[in-house]
């Protein structure tokens, strides 16, 4: 039997500019289940994977990813984070992960005050998480940066806490894997580029692994981290309910 | 009715690189003798409450829940009615 499409739920906030490309790589360059979430839905619509996108949500005010984190379809995504459920957060929906408390330490200004757009390498440090089960310990992908704020800091005790619990996902390295400060594109500490947090199903990253998915674009190193995400739905779901049935066969492409 | 006027400022361990680029231009400027540069926000907001105590525990609130963010900010305030 065929194994059923995952349905992936895209969070669209007034701000969000990656979302559209996060779909994309989910239902197009992945044929997978994919349907937006708008910020002021109270529902999740049966999805097995929440993505929080990248982008300027609320344009920033106040701090990055501080005001998203009171919309209405928040306290469904912590909700559903807190019973176990897949979340990731790109970019802006790391910061608002953060923010949210559902991951530790904070996104500062980078240290160079610039905004940083290109590609770098990351070294996937723990590669038996479910984002990462397509990699292997040790590889360096290839995944493009854009932001401001993607300077991670957390105080000693935090940091001390992620290493025990092997919750620092991906570092900033050198394409041969080293770790060097002129790898680091922002500043954050220990070249800290994503973090999982301690039961392994809330995933923050600043590189976007859905800019590197199709091939036309030049490289499909962020395939990995979908198709990671897919195979753990695989791996995990019961059989597909009638309501979740329905779903899948009301969810209209945009 | 009370105002609460908040300073938000980057926790000392916070590095503050837009304190330090604005230091290095008054550097440039000439302007020596001047160091230290650490940035913040400032805001200003109406508090509706029959007592001081009352308005400065709701601007607490305010602060922790929303305007500072622990891990890097902290925060003081002055209170006065209007």
């Amino acid at each position: 039997m065929a194994e059923r499409a995952a349905r992936f739920g895209v969070v669209v906030f007034p701000g969000s500019n990656c979302d559209y490309d996060a779909y994309y790589a989910c239902k197009k360059v992945l044929g997978q289940d994919a349907q937006f979430l708008w910020h002021k839905e109270k529902d999740l619509k049966g999805v097995d994977a929440v993505i929080l996108p990248g982008g300027f949500s609320y344009g920033d005010y106040l701090r990055c990813g501080a005001i998203a984190r009171f919309s209405p379809i928040m306290q469904e995504v912590l909700r559903f984070a807190e019973d176990g459920g897949t979340v990731i957060g790109i970019c802006n929906g790391f910061q608002i992960l953060v923010e949210a408390g559902l991951l530790p330490g904070v996104l500062l200004r980078n240290d160079s005050l610039r905004f940083v757009c290109k590609y770098v390498h990351l070294r996937v440090e723990n590669a038996s998480t479910r984002f990462t089960t397509e990699c292997t310990p040790g590889e360096v992908l290839a995944i493009p940066v854009a932001h401001g704020d993607g300077n991670y800091f957390a105080d000693p005790g935090t940091i001390r806490r992620l290493h025990e619990k092997n919750q620092i996902v991906f570092r900033y390295s050198e394409p041969d894997g080293t770790l060097t400060p002129q790898a680091n594109p922002n500043g954050s500490l220990e070249n800290i580029a994503g973090i999982i947090n301690e039961q392994g199903n809330v995933m923050g990253m600043m590189p976007h692994p859905e800019r590197a998915s199709d091939a036309v674009l030049g490289h499909t190193d962020g395939q990995k981290v979908f198709r990671s995400i897919i195979h753990h739905i695989h791996t995990t779901s019961r059989a597909p309910r009638e309501e979740n049935m329905q779903w899948a066969t009301s969810a209209q492409p945009k | 009715m009370f105002v609460a006027k908040i300073r938000i400022t980057l926790r000392p361990s916070i590095l503050d690189p837009q304190g330090k680029a604005v230091e290095h231009a008054l550097a440039s400027l000439g302007m020596t003798g001047v160091s230290g540069v650490r940035m913040g926000k400032y805001v200003e907001l109406h508090v509706d409450a029959e007592s001081e105590e009352k308005a400065r525990r709701v601007t607490e609130d305010v602060c922790r829940k929303l305007l500072a963010n622990p891990v890097m900010e902290d925060f003081t305030f002055e209170m006065t009615r209007r």
